[in-house]
C-alpha cells in the first residue's frame, strides 16, 4: 500500500504494576485496512488495544496516529484525535436508552458522516428499538449499538476488543458483515479476535501475539494455518 | 521446607517495654508536675483516647463516623446525672456511663448500619444532634442552658483540690492505656483479622464467613463505651456541662479526625503522635481564634491529600519502625531456608 | 384550623430543604461524592448576596443573577482542582477534605463576617400573604420559594433526561471509565455538576437568608436538613427529593406545634422512623 500508515507503533511496552504485558511491539496500520490481532488468552492483544485508545500508560513517542504522538493521552482526547475503542464486554450505559448510547457517542468526538440516520441504517434494528433501554436488547444488538457509538464519534481508526465473544455464530457472521462497508468509507479497523479463522478471513493484514510479543506478522491470505498454530502456540 | 524453616514473630517487644516505661514516668508525674500541666495532661489522654477510638472505627473498620460526640455528651451528662441524682461515685459513674453507652450503641447501630460509607457518617451526626436535642429537654439538669456539679458531689470526691486533680490525672491516664490496650488488643486478636480483610474486600471477606455485621457491632460498641467513658472524665475535670458543649461537633469530632489524620489514620501510633501535635500547636496558636481553625482545616486537606498516611506512616516508611506492630511477620532462617533438601523453599520466599 | 396552618407552612418550608437536598442529590449521584461542606456553602451564598445587595443596591432575588454563576464558577473551581483528586474509590478522602473544608468556610465567614446574625431584607414580598380563611393564609415569600423549588427540580429532572449534558451525567456516572471511551473527559463532567450543585446552593442560599436570620455556625444543620429529605426521599430520585423536603418541613412544624423544642427533634425523629422501617426511602429510584 502507498499510503503512510495511519498508525505506527514502535517498540511499545505495556505494564500492570510490576508484569510486564507487551515487550516492544511494533506495527503500523494503513487508512481504510482492516488489521486482525490474534493471540491465545493473556497474550496482550486487549492491553495493545487499550494503550492505543489511551486507557493504559505508554510512552508519548511510541504511538503515531496521523502525524501525532499520542501515547499516554488520557482516552477522552484521543478519541477526538479519531480512535474508537469498542471495548470489550460491550460497555454500554445502562440507565441510557439505545438511542441515547449512540448519541453520547457522538458527544465527544470529530465531525464527519457517520450520524444517528447512518449508523441506523447500518444497524436498522437500532431504529426500531431507539427508546428502549440498552440492557434490554440482546447481546447481538448490544454489541451494535457498542460499535456504532463508536462509530458515531467518526473515527479513522477503529478498535474492536473482542466482539464476537458470546454470541451465536449466526450474529457474529451478520457483524462481520457489515465491517467491509465501514471500511470502505475510509475507517481503519483493528480486531481482536479469538476465532482465527474468522480474523483471517475478514482481514487483510494480521499479527499474532504471544506473551505480549509479535510473533507472527503477514497478510492475511499468506498465512497458513500451521503458522498461525505454531505461532500461537508457540510450538 | 522442613518445620523449623521459618517463624512467626509478632514483634513490637520494644514497643511494649518503650510504653511501660512511659506510662511509669507519667503515673508519677504528679509527683513533679504542676497543677496547670496535669490538667493539660488530663486533656490530651482524653483526645488520644477519643482519636484512637475515632481510628479504630474509621481508620480500621471503615465506619467513618462523624457523630461520636453523641457519646462525648451521653458520657458527660450520664455522670452528672449519676453523681447528682444517684448519688454515686464520680468514677463509678463515670464507669457506668461506658456501660449504659454500649447498651444504647446497639439501637443507634441498627438504624445506622443501614446507612452505606459517607451516609453513615453524615447520619451519625444526625444522631448526635438527636442526643443533644434530647439533653437540652432534660429540665433537671439545666435544660438547654446546662448544669454545673454540685460542690457536694466535687468534694465528696476528695477533699482537697489536689488530691481530685490528681485522681482525675490517674484516671484519665488510665484511660488511655484501657483504651490503647483495648484497641491493640482487638486489632491482634481474630476480630482484627477479621477488620482487617473486611477493610480490603468486603465481599471478600463475607464469601470467607465472616460476620462483618456482628464485627462491625463489636467495633461500635466498643467505641461508644470508651468514648463515652472519656466523656465523663472530661466533664468531670470541667465541673460544667451543657448540650452545646457536650455534643459539639469541632470540640469532639472535628478536632479528633484532625490528630488522627495528621498522626497517621489506620495506625496505633498515629493519634498519640496527632494529639501531641494538636496540642503543640493549639498552645501556641490559637489566640488567632477562627484563623487557627481555619488553618486546621487547610492543613488537614493538604495532609489527607499529599501525606495520607501522616506523620506516622512516613516515618514508618522511612524507618520500619513500628511501637505495636499488628501484622505478624514471617522470619526465615537463613540457615534451613538454604538447604537444598527443602523442596519448595524458593516459593515461599517473599 | 391552627394545625392545617402549620402543617401548610411545613410543607412551604419543606421546598426549602428540598432546594437543600437537590444539590446534595445530584453531586451523590453523578460522582458518589457527599459533600459535608453543603450547608456551609449555603450560608457562604448567603453572605456573598448579602454582600451584593448591600454594595450594589440590589434586591436579594436579583442578587441571584450575579451569586449563581459565581458559585458556579466557585463549584467548578473547587472540583477541578481540589476534590477530583479525592474521588477513586476510597471514602476517607473526599468525606475528610470537604469536611476540612466545611471548619475553613465557617471560621473564614466568622473572621469576616463575625458571629452577629444577619438578614436579607426582601421588602414587600416579606409580609405580603393570601388569606386562604380566616385562620389560614400563604405568605407570598413561602409560596414564591415553593415554587422555585419546583421549578429547580422540575429543571434538574429536565437537564438530566432531556440534555446532552444530561446524557453525559448520567453516562458519567455509571460507568466512568466508559464515558472516557466516548470522549467525555470525567474531570470536566464532575465538575460541571459541581458548578450545577452550587448554583443550586445559591437559590438556596438567598432564599434561607431572606426567610429567617443567618450566622457562620448554621451550615452543618441545613447539611442534615437536605441529607434527610434526600433519604427520606429516596436515593437518585429528585421529586422524591421534594417529597423527602415536604415530609421533613411538616414534621417539624407538628413538633414546633406540641412544643417549641420539639421542632428540630420531630423532623429527626421522622428521618429515623423511615430509617427503620424504609431504609430506601419512600421513592427510590426505579431501575431501569
Amino acid at each position: 500500500m502507498p499510503d503512510a500508515p495511519l498508525l505506527e507503533i514502535s517498540r511499545l511496552d505495556a505494564f500492570y504494576g510490576d508484569f510486564q504485558a507487551l515487550f516492544s511491539v511494533s506495527l503500523d496500520i494503513a487508512p481504510g485496512e482492516i488489521f486482525a490481532i490474534v493471540g491465545a488468552n493473556g497474550a496482550g492483544k486487549s492491553t495493545l488495544l487499550k494503550s492505543i485508545a489511551g486507557q493504559m500508560p505508554a510512552p508519548t513517542e511510541s504511538i503515531l496516529f496521523d502525524g501525532e504522538k499520542i501515547g499516554g493521552r488520557p482516552a477522552f482526547s484521543i478519541v477526538r484525535q479519531g480512535v474508537a475503542l469498542v471495548p470489550e464486554g460491550r460497555r454500554l450505559f445502562p440507565s441510557l436508552s439505545v438511542e441515547e448510547n449512540l448519541l453520547i457517542g457522538a458527544q465527544g468526538g470529530r465531525k464527519g458522516e457517520w450520524n444517528l440516520r447512518r449508523v441506523q441504517e447500518l444497524f436498522p434494528v437500532l431504529a426500531e428499538r431507539a427508546r428502549q433501554p440498552s440492557a434490554s436488547l440482546s447481546g447481538g444488538q448490544q454489541q451494535m449499538v457498542a460499535i456504532a457509538r463508536a462509530l458515531m464519534s467518526n473515527p479513522k481508526l477503529l478498535l474492536c476488543d473482542e466482539i464476537s465473544l458470546g454470541l451465536s455464530p449466526l450474529v457474529v457472521r451478520d457483524i462481520y458483515a457489515v465491517l467491509p462497508a465501514i471500511a470502505a468509507g475510509g475507517v481503519a479497523i483493528a480486531i481482536v479476535e479469538q476465532d482465527v479463522a474468522r480474523a483471517l478471513a475478514a482481514s487483510r493484514r494480521v499479527v499474532c501475539l504471544r506473551e505480549g510479543r509479535v510473533v507472527l506478522a503477514g497478510l492475511s491470505h499468506d498465512v497458513t494455518r500451521a503458522e498461525v498454530a505454531a505461532a500461537y502456540f508457540g510450538v | 521446607m522442613s518445620a523449623r524453616a521459618f517463624r512467626i514473630e509478632r514483634g513490637g517487644l520494644a514497643g511494649a517495654c518503650l510504653a511501660l516505661a512511659a506510662l511509669a514516668a507519667l503515673a508519677a508525674a504528679p509527683a513533679f508536675a504542676g497543677s496547670a500541666n496535669l490538667g493539660l495532661l488530663s486533656q490530651i489522654f482524653a483526645y488520644i483516647a477519643l482519636a484512637s477510638l475515632w481510628n479504630l472505627l474509621a481508620g480500621f473498620s471503615g465506619l467513618v463516623s462523624v457523630g461520636q460526640q453523641a457519646y462525648v455528651g451521653l458520657g458527660g451528662y450520664s455522670l452528672f446525672a449519676l453523681t447528682m441524682f444517684g448519688g454515686l461515685h464520680p468514677l463509678v459513674a463515670a464507669l457506668l456511663s461506658g456501660v449504659l453507652a454500649v447498651i444504647l450503641s446497639f439501637p443507634v447501630a441498627a438504624l445506622l448500619f443501614r446507612l452505606r460509607g459517607a451516609y453513615f457518617a453524615i447520619g451519625s451526626w444526625v444522631m448526635a444532634e438527636v442526643f443533644r436535642l434530647i439533653a437540652a429537654q432534660i429540665k433537671p439538669l439545666g435544660g438547654g442552658s446546662g448544669a454545673s456539679l454540685p460542690t457536694i458531689i466535687v468534694t465528696g470526691m476528695a477533699s482537697s483540690r489536689q488530691a481530685r486533680e490528681f485522681m482525675i490525672y490517674w484516671s484519665s491516664l488510665a484511660l488511655v492505656a484501657l483504651v490503647l490496650g483495648l484497641t491493640i488488643w482487638l486489632l491482634r486478636s481474630r476480630w482484627g483479622l477479621a477488620l482487617r480483610a473486611i477493610h480490603f474486600n468486603e465481599t471478600a471477606a463475607d464469601s470467607c464467613g465472616i460476620e462483618i455485621t456482628r464485627v462491625k457491632f463489636v467495633v461500635y460498641a466498643v467505641a461508644a463505651f470508651g468514648t463515652a467513658l472519656a466523656g465523663a472524665l472530661i466533664f468531670l475535670q470541667k465541673l460544667r456541662i451543657s448540650p452545646d458543649a457536650a455534643f459539639n461537633v469541632n470540640d469532639w469530632t472535628a478536632f479528633v479526625i484532625f490528630m488522627t489524620v495528621i498522626g497517621g489514620i489506620g495506625r496505633i501510633e498515629g493519634p498519640v503522635i496527632g494529639a501531641i501535635i494538636f496540642f503543640a500547636l493549639r498552645e501556641t496558636l490559637s489566640d488567632l481564634g477562627p484563623l487557627y481553625l481555619l488553618m486546621l482545616g487547610a492543613v488537614a486537606i493538604v495532609a489527607m491529600l499529599k501525606a495520607p498516611k501522616g506523620v506516622w506512616g512516613y516515618l514508618v516508611d522511612k524507618t520500619g519502625f513500628e511501637f505495636a506492630p499488628l501484622e505478624r511477620r514471617i522470619v526465615y532462617s537463613l540457615n534451613e531456608g538454604n538447604n537444598p533438601a527443602a523442596p519448595d523453599s524458593k516459593g515461599d520466599r517473599p | 384550623m391552627e394545625w392545617a396552618n402549620s402543617i401548610l407552612q411545613g410543607v412551604l418550608v419543606g421546598g426549602l430543604y428540598a432546594l437543600f437536598a437537590a444539590g446534595l442529590s445530584l453531586i451523590f449521584g453523578v460522582m458518589r461524592l457527599v459533600n459535608i461542606a453543603h450547608g456551609d456553602l449555603i450560608v457562604l451564598a448567603a453572605y456573598l448576596a448579602l454582600v451584593a445587595t448591600q454594595t450594589l443596591g440590589v434586591g436579594p432575588m436579583t442578587s441571584l443573577l450575579l451569586i449563581a454563576p459565581l458559585m458556579a464558577a466557585i463549584g467548578y473551581a473547587l472540583q477541578r482542582f481540589l476534590l477530583n483528586q479525592t474521588l477513586g474509590g476510597d471514602l476517607l478522602p473526599p468525606l475528610l477534605v470537604t469536611f476540612g473544608l466545611s471548619v475553613i468556610i465557617q471560621n473564614g465567614l466568622l473572621e469576616i463576617f463575625t458571629a452577629n446574625s444577619r438578614k436579607l431584607q426582601a421588602g414587600d414580598i416579606e409580609v405580603a400573604t393570601w388569606a386562604i380563611s380566616d385562620k389560614l393564609s400563604i405568605g407570598a415569600l413561602p409560596a414564591l420559594q415553593f415554587a422555585v423549588a419546583v421549578a429547580v427540580i422540575g429543571g434538574l429532572q429536565w437537564l438530566f433526561y432531556r440534555t446532552a449534558m444530561g446524557r453525559a451525567f448520567r453516562a458519567t456516572s455509571d460507568d466512568p471509565q466508559t464515558a472516557q471511551l466516548v470522549g467525555l473527559d470525567n474531570r470536566h463532567v464532575f465538575a460541571l455538576a459541581m458548578a450545577l450543585s452550587l448554583a443550586i446552593v445559591a437559590i438556596a442560599g438567598v432564599f434561607l437568608a431572606v426567610r429567617a436570620n443567618f450566622d457562620p455556625a448554621i451550615g452543618p444543620a441545613r447539611l442534615i436538613f437536605g441529607f434527610e429529605a434526600v433519604i427520606i426521599g429516596g436515593l437518585g430520585n429528585l421529586w422524591g427529593t421534594l417529597a423527602g423536603g415536604v415530609i421533613l418541613g411538616v414534621a417539624q412544624a407538628i413538633g414546633a406545634k406540641i412544643d417549641p423544642g420539639w421542632q428540630l427533634l420531630a423532623g429527626h425523629i421522622a428521618f429515623l422512623a423511615v430509617l427503620a422501617v424504609r431504609p430506601e426511602g419512600f421513592f427510590p429510584r426505579v431501575k431501569h
